[in-house]
């Protein structure tokens, strides 16, 4: 079959999701703040309106809940809308909307009401945007029964998650990370829908299970490479999926690795590092030879100067010697 | 051939140290003789053996503290002969000692024994492969036993099935090391002994639900029989006022047997010898509660003796193992110089406790007419769980009613 790849930079990937879902399907339709004429804050959907017009590339007003409610109002009336929040940071606005409309209405319906919205919001630290900008909401999306929430790491995800979310019932939440827009990866040429249930090992190793979810996932794999060199067998798991989460995946390794280190730019406390440590320890607990650990990001308002803000995250060198000493005995 | 254990020396012990050994391999013993003095929190006891044999081997060394349950020495029994087994200890009944340490070790009370920390996984594993962890070392942070170290432990194991690998100490050394070790910080002597008392009275607080009942008892008879009775007799043959009341209580517990009892595995277990234990205070502060063993055997005389044997022993910190973990109910007089009145805490796992407070003169009426008569208190505790007031009511009764015929005692 075909077994070439392409190669493109994460933004390319998130654009050609979103023209395929619309190509596809005449019921998405995309809105949000600067989509349209502007092409996006980040330049995502650049081009978007010039081809598939107003209809289904809209500007909205920079009232994250009245379009949101527009986004859940559109799915109940049997759309499929795309709403892109340009940054998570900003979702905070649409709280109500998303937890008590989105989430709920197949509840408070009596299951007559389903909401097959999609919600993209771009996220992560690292690009000097003070604290009001550099939010982790990720474990506060994957606390709220209701939701789906993704977290796209990889190109693959970047291309093949919207697809998927499109056909889910229920509104599904897709994190995706600005630090990465930029960067190449190589993807099948055929790339299209992935699953989005499912935890992926992104590197397999014996030693010891470091679980990641979104930009961590860079810093493990390199962390994991200077590892094998140093002879520690490290396997990375991209969680992808933050609600549900996929138990299996997580325990299936460190059935195998006996250890597992956690590592996530959200803060500490309450966090899908503490979800994913209780679980272990509830079901897998005489699996464990070592007590899990868990580096996160400091719990500090996210701090403007770029080597505090490099500080106040777990980075790769940390990674790496948090797993040696784990290796110790 | 028969293992000579560390005898509980009540409810509270979990451990004694020993201090003298009495018999060197190849003396000969009988049930009853004292072989060895152990400390304990109550002090210096001496323990004896239940058959009479031949010492085989003495496992444990003096200084050692080992944990209640565990093999002191070897007796070889009375019909093998001595020179039957002249290996002394073979392989496998080193074996078989080893497998009897790790449930003692097991079994002692988690608050004493060094908790081993051992991974989640480490001990799963150790479960499957039969590795005892106390034995491992582990070489975490802190000694952590990890998968690793079992798995190591487990490889000496089979390669040399119980014999000892050269590192490892033998086992009795390294649990009398690990014990040693925890113990290295001094406890003075009346502090272990408060400690003790402070465990088991806490322990019945908790655990007892105790009823109180209280019955005046008029002592005129006896005291007036007691008089006359010491008037025939030297001074070292006088029986004095506490003994009376001890053989009066032996009495009374055979018309009223239920208080004469354990609480064990959730029933009343009525016991079948009447061993009384009574409370004597130290002067270096605690008290220890000796048994007057078959007390309802005994007659007055030899009753008055042996209370005055064994308050001279426990104040010399001699008692006999026997003595301190026989009781089946105790009684406290509080003499003299005392109170009243004294609502006593059970002893667990005993099921009642007897006080007497101090004699009084007090108008007493009977028979229509009032008078000067010397009263004592009799007050009874009793677990609720084993008997209901109504027992404990008539054993009050039957008490005083031995106490109105002195003869009968």
């Amino acid at each position: 079959m075909n077994n070439s790849t392409i190669k493109l930079t994460y933004r390319e990937a998130l654009k050609q999701a979103i023209r395929e879902a619309l190509q596809k399907d005449e019921r998405v339709f995309m809105m949000g703040e600067d989509v349209g004429r502007y092409g996006g804050a980040f330049a995502v959907s650049k081009g978007l309106l010039q081809e598939f017009g107003e209809e289904r590339i809209m500007d909205t007003p920079l009232s994250e809940s009245g379009f949101v409610g527009a986004g859940i109002g559109a799915a109940l009336a049997g759309m499929k809308p795309i709403v892109e929040i340009m940054t998570v940071n900003f979702s905070l606005l649409a709280m109500d909307q998303i937890v008590n409309n989105a989430a709920t209405l197949l509840h408070m319906s009596g299951g007559q009401l389903n909401v097959p919205l999609v919600i993209r919001m771009s996220c992560g630290i690292g690009r000097q945007l003070a604290a009001q900008h550099s939010h982790s909401w990720e474990p506060l999306y994957a606390h709220i029964p209701g939701l789906k929430v993704v977290s796209a790491a990889s190109h693959e995800d970047a291309r093949g998650m919207l697809l998927t979310a499109l056909t889910e019932p229920d509104p599904v939440i897709i994190f995706e990370y600005t630090s990465l827009l930029n960067l190449e990866g190589e993807i099948p040429a055929n790339a299209g829908a992935v699953d989005i249930s499912k935890a992926k090992v992104r590197r397999e190793g014996k030693d010891i299970s470091i679980i990641t979810y979104g930009t961590g996932l860079y810093k493990s794999l390199d962390a994991a490479n200077e590892l094998a060199t140093a002879g520690i067998d490290a396997e990375v798991i991209d969680l992808r999926s933050l609600r549900p989460l996929d138990e299996e995946t997580v325990f299936t390794s460190v059935s195998k690795t006996h250890r597992a280190l956690i590592v996530e730019d959200a803060w500490k406390s309450v966090s899908v590092s503490s979800e994913i440590s209780a679980r272990i320890m509830e079901h897998i607990f005489y699996e464990l030879d070592q007590p899990v650990q868990r580096l996160c990001g400091l719990e500090v308002p996210i701090p403007y100067p770029e080597h505090l803000e490099t500080a106040s995250l777990p980075q790769k060198a940390e990674i790496v010697s948090a797993v040696k000493k784990m290796m110790q005995s | 051939m028969s293992e000579f254990l560390m005898p509980s020396l009540g409810a509270d012990m979990e451990a004694g140290t020993l201090t003298e050994w009495y018999v060197k391999p190849g003396d000969k013993v009988k049930r009853g003789d004292a072989i060895a003095e152990v400390e304990t929190q109550k002090g210096l006891i001496d323990i004896e053996v239940y058959e009479d044999g031949v010492i085989e081997k003495l496992v444990m060394q003096v200084g050692d503290k080992v944990p209640v349950g565990t093999v002191l020495a070897i007796i070889s029994g009375e019909k093998e002969k001595a020179g039957e087994t002249p290996k002394a200890v073979t392989e496998k009944q080193k074996g078989e000692i080893l497998a009897e340490q790790k449930i003692a070790v097991s079994a002692a009370p988690a608050k004493d024994v060094k908790r081993i920390k051992v991974s989640p996984l480490a001990r799963k594993i150790a479960e499957e492969l039969g590795v005892d962890l106390s034995k491992v070392k582990g070489t975490g942070d802190g000694g952590v036993i990890h998968r690793e170290d079992v798995e190591n432990a487990a490889k000496l194991q089979k390669q040399s099935p119980v014999v000892e690998t050269p590192p490892v100490k033998k086992p009795e050394a390294v649990i009398a090391e690990k014990l040693i070790e925890e113990a290295k910080t001094p406890v003075p002597a009346s502090d272990k002994m408060r400690m003790a008392i402070a465990a088991a009275m806490s322990r019945s607080n908790r655990e007892i639900p105790h009823y109180y009942l209280e019955s005046r008892i008029d002592l005129k008879l006896a005291l007036e029989w007691l008089e006359a009775e010491n008037k025939k007799r030297n001074i070292k043959e006088r029986i004095l006022q506490p003994a009376l009341l001890l053989k009066a209580v032996a009495k009374a517990l055979t018309v009223v047997p239920q208080l004469n009892a354990y609480w064990q595995d959730n029933q009343i277990q009525i016991q079948e010898a009447i061993n009384i234990g009574f409370a004597i205070s130290l002067r270096q502060g605690g008290l220890v509660i000796p048994a007057i063993l078959n007390a309802d055997m005994k007659s007055l005389d030899e009753m008055m003796k042996d209370m005055l044997d064994i308050t001279i022993r426990a104040r010399e910190s001699k008692l006999r193992s026997i003595e301190l973990s026989s009781s089946t109910i105790t009684v406290t007089n509080l003499g003299e110089r005392g109170a009243e009145k004294v609502f006593g805490v059970i002893y667990p796992p005993q099921v009642a406790i007897l006080g007497f407070g101090k004699v009084t003169e007090q108008p007493w009426a009977s028979n229509g007419m009032v008078g000067v008569h010397p009263v004592v208190t009799a007050t009874l505790a009793a677990d609720h769980r084993a008997t209901d007031g109504h027992t404990g009511s008539k054993f009050l009764e039957a008490l005083n009613n031995f106490l109105q015929k002195p003869e009968t005692l």
